[in-house]
């Protein structure tokens, strides 16, 4: 008789359970902030790491924008030790797979040397280094991103 | 691109020296290209982030910009919500009058921690 007499109780708590579960599920939408060079510092891994977490976990991510030394994030010509993760790989692989965007500072690029095809023309560069699915584009996409997402996450200071 | 209908409630935090790193000058940057956006801004300086506000810089060696000669530019992009950690300030001995902005909010921890609270958005630096 016990366990029959406890059974609404059980039932409640399964039910409390599921529920529990389907409050995890709720979405939200992210962005990152990423301030220093891939290699230099764990925050750029960290922050490739939490992107991949988040995507995986049924959350959106609105926007990567790459402030500081970030930049050389994008830069095509990078090229670590084969046992080592090439981060511009991995994140255009991502950008790919989920439609990210991944944004490059543009005055933090050009003056370190990182530049797209359009900028490198108007600058009479000889040459243009910007991987293919990173964009450069102006501070307001930070902002933008600050004010679009749930959530704005900073890797890097 | 911007969402104008929304309007958010984004602090700045301003925490590294200026010169030594980038950071300082990127933040500024960021806070005065935020100020087009239509978004209530506020900034705060903390940890050595208070090193920026003294009066006297110079920086004619070091081919950088004086700080103390660009922060008052920030009231001319109605950046007015200005916050300084009083402990910061402390630590490091520096007093009010050495400061270059004169309509700062100087603040205590917990006063830091109820302005965190507040935000949608924190952005640090």
């Amino acid at each position: 008789m016990v366990p029959f007499l406890f059974l609404p109780h059980r039932l409640h708590c399964i039910c409390s359970i599921i529920r529990f579960r389907y409050e995890l599920r709720i979405t939200m939408i992210f962005s990152l902030a990423i301030y220093t060079a891939p290699y230099s510092s764990q925050a750029s891994h960290s922050a490739y790491r939490f992107a991949l977490a988040l995507l995986e976990n049924g959350h959106s991510l609105y926007r990567v924008f790459f402030y500081h030394d970030a930049v050389h994030t994008a830069s095509s010509l990078t090229t670590p030790q084969q046992d080592e993760i090439n981060f511009t790989h991995e994140w255009q692989a991502l950008a790919k797979k989920y439609g990210i965007d991944l944004v490059v500072c543009i005055a933090a690029a050009l003056k370190r040397g990182l530049i797209n095809q359009q900028e490198s023309i108007r600058y009479d560069k000889t040459t243009f280094n910007l991987a293919e699915g990173f964009q450069i584009s102006g501070l307001g996409q930070l902002v933008d991103a600050a004010v679009v997402s749930d959530r704005l996450i900073t890797f890097g200071n | 691109m911007m969402n104008k209908i929304l309007s958010k409630k984004l602090l700045f935090i301003s925490r590294h020296a200026p010169y030594g790193s980038s950071l300082a000058k990127d933040a500024l940057d960021a806070v005065l290209a935020a100020s087009a956006y239509d978004q209530q801004l506020s900034l705060l300086f903390m940890d050595d982030g208070v090193f920026q506000l003294l009066k006297n810089q110079y920086t004619d060696q070091i081919a950088q910009k004086s700080f103390a000669a660009i922060l008052p530019v920030l009231q001319l992009y109605d950046v007015n919500l200005i916050y300084v950690h009083r402990e910061s300030l402390e630590k490091r001995q520096i007093t009010i009058n050495e400061l270059v902005l004169d309509s700062v909010q100087i603040i205590d921890s917990a006063a830091v921690s109820s302005l965190l609270a507040q935000q949608d958005q924190l952005l640090s630096f």
